[in-house]
């Protein structure tokens, strides 16, 4: 019982691992690229958009949709190796 | 066909479709009326949430809003989506392993209180009360154009719709119907949009219209650049609010997402931890079509109208001018009394009034679509603004006959009262949130960004330290969210009811407007959280197991009313 209560502590710990890279990611596309470095990104274009505005007005989305399937992914893996996974 | 007859056949065929999936899905239980009986499948989860979340405000006002704001405008979209990440991440998989029914059941049996049960439904029925009231709104506005009736008759209609299907079906009945009314309104939002795209750029998928080239070789976000600066306003990709403005506002409005009671609500309905997670992944994906298409019918609905109105004369105005004209929402004086409509930034010799909410409804129009591409885009603003109105309603209803009477007054309530409670509790909040529609304290999305602001504040603070500390205590939690709901409400209020005209940047606080604040009284929530936790008794170790055991997905057990 001590050694589960171990082993469930190790997987909260690389749960919240996963989280925080997953939300640096998330605060990246959408605080940093878009409202931060707006103006320097805005320098540079992609097509007819300004990149900082690109990433403010699409890009940020596009982002957030692969983060959630990303933490998915990882997630249901790591509920496999601990074995808390539910089928 | 005429405008209305389509605006008829199409609205009626939508309600019709609605009305039939309510009495398919009637709830025969509390567990099926609170949360569809906990048998959503991931995907379906994912577009009733879609719907839920997308509201009169997401399908009517956004678009138009950031048509008039350019850059700004990314608050909207940056905040309305980036709360899913937080949702998916922070909240649904351990909100759903808990498996009760309701927000406040998470918090009254964390924080091993009533007191902070009660603070939770207070908040849970303030911001869904907020809220609604702009849904209602947007019912009322749709209507009166389309159909042709006073703004106050739109609403009663809208409210007898809602009342049938809200009440009868509960959770499951919602659940089904928004499904529909998410393809009803995806379907009436990229219709348009794709034409409009097709006719300006010729490239038909809106998002990659948006940067590309017009007829006469300039990209559109450049010519529209110009036209705005020539006329006097900010140039459209850059804005003019103040960097710490934008970044408050996006927060407020990404936390507020994660902490809305009606949409953290729709992860108690899918069977495991694990399809809650896929089931908010789902959710952004569905919500994601719209919010990367709405820029485009911004800058597609901005150039259009600067080409068709700015320095055209009066006489030969379109006919879309008139129509909208009777609304009252779009008003042509002219001032020097040239014959020709000036739109320009200062306020003085400006001619043209426009209504930010009527970019949506008015741009087929406004780009002479065909008649029945008009009537699906008013099917359209109808399913976003009653898909929205009932699943707030129920958080209300819900709030009232479980949490309050149930869990806090009339313990011993039989399953069967508590149901009929359910149902008169949804009766009342139509009633009262038809009042609020048809007297409203704001505009649409201004009222949504105050409920945003105060779930933001109250919240989500309260169940992110549930999951995330096994240390903070009752004590911490009850006080956080009566600070945080507190500072954010008086803010809010000072500024927008008792002192309108103050509010101007230069009396902000660090620059922060009204809209952004909750950022601030969420920062405080959690200040006061943990200073009072570090003052007061640890929780019980009873709560800590609890704490511990939603943390880990096995073991999720459908969700059950037993205590």
């Amino acid at each position: 019982m001590e050694n589960n209560k171990g082993r469930m502590q190790e997987y909260w710990k690389r749960n919240v691992r996963i989280l925080f890279i997953l939300l640096a990611l998330w605060f990246i596309v959408s605080f940093v690229f878009g409202i931060l470095l707006v103006d320097e990104l805005n320098a540079i274009r992609l097509g007819g958009y300004k990149l900082g505005f690109w990433f403010a007005q699409q890009g940020s989305i596009y982002s957030f949709v692969i983060i959630i399937f990303v933490y998915v992914w990882l997630m249901n893996k790591l509920d496999r190796e601990f074995d808390v996974h539910e089928d | 066909m005429g405008i209305l007859t389509w605006t008829y056949i199409i609205v009626g065929l939508t309600f019709a479709l609605y009305i039939g999936i309510a009495i398919w899905s009637r709830a025969g239980s509390t567990k099926e009326f609170y949360v569809a009986g906990g048998g959503v499948s991931p995907l379906a989860n994912g577009m009733a949430t879609a719907a839920d979340w997308m509201s009169a405000a997401s399908f009517i006002s956004m678009a138009g809003l950031i048509s008039f704001m350019g850059y700004d405008g990314s608050v909207y979209l940056m905040g309305w989506t980036g709360g899913y990440v937080l949702l998916a991440l922070l909240l649904a998989p351990y909100l759903r392993k808990f498996g009760k029914f309701t927000v406040p059941d998470f918090v009254g049996d964390r924080y091993y209180s009533r007191t902070a049960r009660l603070v939770a439904v207070i908040c849970a029925i303030f911001i869904s009360f907020t809220y609604v009231a702009g849904q209602m709104r947007g019912v009322g506005i749709v209507f009166s154009r389309f159909l042709e009736v006073e703004i106050e008759t739109g609403v009663i209609i809208g409210m007898v719709i809602v009342l049938f299907y809200a009440v009868l079906g509960g959770m499951k009945g919602i659940t089904y119907t928004q499904v529909a009314q998410f393809c009803v309104l995806i379907f009436a939002y990229m219709v348009p949009a794709v034409f409009i795209s097709i006719m300006l750029t010729g490239n038909p998928i809106p998002q990659l219209g948006l940067g590309s080239e017009l007829n006469d070789g300039t990209y559109l976000l450049d010519k529209l650049d110009g036209m705005l600066t020539e006329l006097g306003f900010a140039a459209y990709t850059d804005g003019s609010k103040a960097t710490i403005d934008v970044f408050f506002i996006t927060a407020a409005l990404m936390v507020g997402t994660a902490g809305l009671p009606h949409v953290i609500v729709r992860f108690f309905t899918v069977p495991k931890v694990k399809d809650a997670r896929m089931s908010a992944g789902y959710a952004l994906v569905f919500i994601a079509i719209l919010y990367t298409t709405a820029p485009a019918v911004g800058a597609f609905g901005m150039y259009n109208m600067l080409n068709t109105t700015s320095n055209q004369p009066i006489a030969s105005m379109p006919q879309w001018v008139g129509n909208w004209g009777k609304t009252g929402l779009i008003t042509v004086t002219d001032k020097n009394a040239d014959g020709i409509i000036q739109y320009v930034k200062n306020a003085d010799q400006n001619e043209l009034a426009i209504d930010k909410d009527i970019m949506v409804l008015a741009n087929p129009e406004i780009a002479r679509l065909p008649n029945w591409v008009i009537a699906l885009v008013a099917a359209g603003g109808l399913a976003a603004a009653l898909s929205t109105a009932a699943g707030l309603l129920l958080v209300i209803s819900t709030s009232i006959s479980h949490d309050l009477l149930k869990n806090s007054f009339m313990p011993g309530i039989s399953e069967k009262s508590e149901l009929i409670a359910a149902r008169i509790a949804a009766t009342a909040a139509v009633v009262v949130a038809g009042y609020f529609g048809i007297y409203p304290p704001g505009f649409v999305a201004e009222v949504v960004a105050f409920a945003f602001g105060l779930a933001a504040a109250s919240f989500f603070p309260v169940i992110i330290m549930g999951i995330f500390s096994k240390t903070m205590n009752k004590q911490g939690a009850i006080w956080g969210m009566v600070t945080g709901l507190a500072f954010t409400l008086a803010y809010i209020s000072y500024f927008k009811f008792v002192n309108p005209a103050a509010n101007v940047p230069e009396n902000w606080w660090f620059n922060i407007s009204p809209e952004g604040i909750g950022t601030l009284g969420m920062v405080l929530n959690f200040i006061v959280s943990f200073l009072i936790s570090k003052m007061t008794p640890p929780p019980p170790a009873h709560v800590q197991d609890l704490v511990e055991d939603i943390r880990i997905p096995r073991g999720a057990v459908a969700s059950t009313g037993a205590h």
